[in-house]
């Protein structure tokens, strides 16, 4: 289990460790071909800033050799907004007194249709945590339902039980999303005060459980303003160090969300600015060539345009972040401000003008799903 | 010169064999094929959507010369494997199959064991099976009694453009082989594709040095040309490597 590995790390003396790597420790790091976590530290230190340039050059080249000229499209949906965790930078915060949705059936039904109609295969299903509402058998019925329109499914939800998530991988799941926010103790609790999710443990254990369960891909990330995100990137390499070597069937993704403003929400504690963000990108892709680098539409767009071609591979587009927010119920409240509001249409047409090819389809039912070829056929 | 290769029920003039994944653009990837000369064509399963006759990659491979390889890219094992070509035989309408199975998602390395069982079943189901393998000169042999169609070794890992770091098993590869052998993975440059035909191998298998070169019709003429030098090359016999110089006075001379 990580929650063992991580005690062999001190958050404090790993955070002095980054802030005293020097501009020689960069240049080490720069020039090697296989990069340790010491390097990592050095590329994510302030000594690494005045090197972004050659840092963003060879996550380019380094990108491209293994992903190609390709970036791939996803679109979230949000299944509710009901939650009983209390996490102070979050929109759907049990506290926070905002009318609260759960799409039903027939309504899950027409927002999946639509977003089908526009070209998505890959769909991202969202949800609070909420026992009552959306449960592990809301979720699993919402699998269910979402099955026969996407060829690749991916959900963000409550950290579940090992047995639960290998009925959801049963059902067609493919990637589970699952944050830890920040790897500081005492940090984590201070964010989140009340409910399931003040379980440190039990959430950093969640990549564990779904190794174990046989998961396909495991989406792993921190959220960007919560600490120190040099310090707290480092524990995502090594989490994710870990995990690769124990669970070496499943695949993984980093994702880089930057603390977005809403209603009666906090204020990022620690800014990361626009070009340590690019910094951060562009440290991770020399530091594991093979990990998928996902970019959502919290980011502006000249943001997103520009980062096509440093290092991200996966990216969402024409987003909602609220329950109904595409056809049935536009006005319902979201979990956070969108910052690229343009259509995926709009998306498509800037992908391909930098020279890349926009990918709706890179997995299929068949690598999924317990079906036979008549089953198949039907669907 | 009549110098075609046969793979089962289909016969080849060009020996470059490729990728289709990795490309800018469809519209691009089609210029390179066709640039290439290329008439065998790998298309990963999970890419093509089977249920859209107008799917933009197969569409651009719309051309009475290019064969389609439908791979397995994706799959974990052999039971995987043989429902994801079952599927492919349907929609494409091929029995060919480049099989590879990678359960390990970070360096795409095949897995041996499942690639055998996946090989013996698919034969029989009357498959054309290419398999993509390590450069394992046992396990080629092994393959050939299973009822592959051709070995696909690998040069050095997929997509990582080093050349053929396994040259001294293809060699074995090669001598030993009853069946096609093609290089397969990390070839990065034209001049690992020409020593690969210069060692003797059927064909060659090139994606990622192509699709991602700034000028990718180009570097796909390059690789053409790469390609059918080596083979002349082989054919033509290469002088042996001298590892020393030869002696102006040879030591045996007073035997004379």
């Amino acid at each position: 289990m990580f929650s063992i590995e991580i005690d062999k790390y001190n958050w404090d003396i790993e955070k002095q460790s980054i802030y005293s790597k020097t501009a020689t420790d960069v240049e080490i790091a720069l020039f090697k071909s296989n990069r340790t976590i010491e390097d990592f530290k050095a590329l994510v230190s302030p000594a690494a800033l005045p090197y972004l340039e050659q840092m963003a050059q060879l996550s380019r080249a380094i990108t491209q050799k293994r992903f190609g000229k390709t970036i791939q499209l996803y679109v979230p949906l949000y299944l509710s907004n009901e939650c009983r965790n209390v996490c102070t930078y979050c929109g759907f915060s049990y506290t926070n007194k905002i009318k609260r949705k759960t799409l039903t059936r027939d309504e899950l039904l027409i927002e999946v249709k639509y977003i089908k109609s526009l070209g998505f295969e890959h769909v991202l299903l969202v949800t609070g945590e909420d026992a009552v509402h959306a449960h592990f058998e809301y979720i699993l019925e919402a699998v269910k339902l979402v099955k026969p329109y996407f060829s690749h499914i991916s959900i963000e939800v409550q950290p579940l039980d090992q047995h639960e998530y290998e009925a959801l991988i049963n059902e067609g799941v493919n990637t589970v999303l699952v944050y830890q926010e920040t790897y500081n103790r005492t940090s984590y609790k201070k964010y989140h005060p009340k409910g399931k999710k003040s379980n440190y443990e039990y959430r950093l254990e969640t990549p564990d459980r779904l190794g174990k369960a046989g998961i396909y891909k495991i989406g792993l990330g921190i959220l960007l303003g919560l600490d120190d995100w040099r310090t707290d990137s480092l524990f995502t390499a090594l989490h994710l160090k870990y995990l690769e070597k124990k669970y070496w069937q499943t695949k993984y993704s980093v994702s880089f969300p930057r603390l977005r403003p809403f209603s009666g929400g906090i204020d990022p504690v620690v800014n990361i600015s626009d070009k340590e963000l690019v910094q951060l990108i562009c440290a991770w892709r020399l530091f594991n060539e093979e990990v998928e680098l996902s970019l959502s539409t919290r980011e502006t767009e000249i943001m997103r345009d520009n980062l096509i071609r440093l290092g991200i591979t996966s990216m969402s587009a024409g987003s909602k972040t609220n329950p109904g927010g595409y056809v049935v119920d536009k006005q319902s409240l979201e979990q956070f401000e969108i910052s690229d509001e343009r259509s995926v249409h709009d998306i498509v047409k800037i992908i391909k003008k930098q020279g890349y090819e926009p990918v709706w389809k890179d997995w299929d039912k068949v690598y999924s799903c317990n079906y036979n070829v008549d089953e198949l056929q039907k669907l | 010169m009549n110098d075609q290769l046969t793979i089962a029920d289909k016969t080849f003039t060009s020996r470059l064999f490729t990728g289709t994944g990795k490309f800018s653009s469809s519209e691009t990837m089609e210029e390179a094929l066709l640039a290439s000369g290329t008439e065998l064509v790998t298309v990963a399963l999970k890419r093509v959507d089977l249920n859209n006759t107008n799917d933009d990659i197969l569409i651009h491979l719309n051309h009475p010369h290019i064969h389609l390889l439908p791979n397995t890219s994706g799959v974990r094992n052999a039971k995987e494997a043989i429902f994801a070509a079952q599927v492919a035989r349907e929609a494409l309408e091929t029995n060919w199959l480049k099989l590879e199975i990678h359960p390990d998602p970070k360096y795409l390395m095949p897995d041996p064991v499942e690639t055998l069982k996946a090989t013996e079943e698919l034969a029989k189901q009357g498959f054309v099976v290419l398999p993509y393998i390590h450069a394992d000169p046992v396990l080629c042999k092994r393959l050939e009694e299973a009822g592959a169609a051709a070995v696909m070794p690998l040069g050095s890992p997929i997509g990582s453009n080093k050349g053929l770091k396994t040259r001294d098993f293809l060699e074995i590869i090669i001598s030993q082989s009853n069946l096609p052998v093609i290089v397969d993975a990390g070839i990065g440059a034209p001049s690992h594709a020409a020593e690969a035909m210069e060692l003797g191998a059927d064909a060659v298998l090139v994606n990622t040095a192509i699709a991602v070169s700034a000028n990718p019709v180009q570097m796909a003429k390059a690789f053409k040309t790469a390609v059918e030098a080596g083979r002349l090359a082989y054919l033509a016999g290469l002088p042996a490597v001298r590892e020393h110089a030869e002696a102006s006075s040879p030591l045996t001379q007073f035997l004379e």
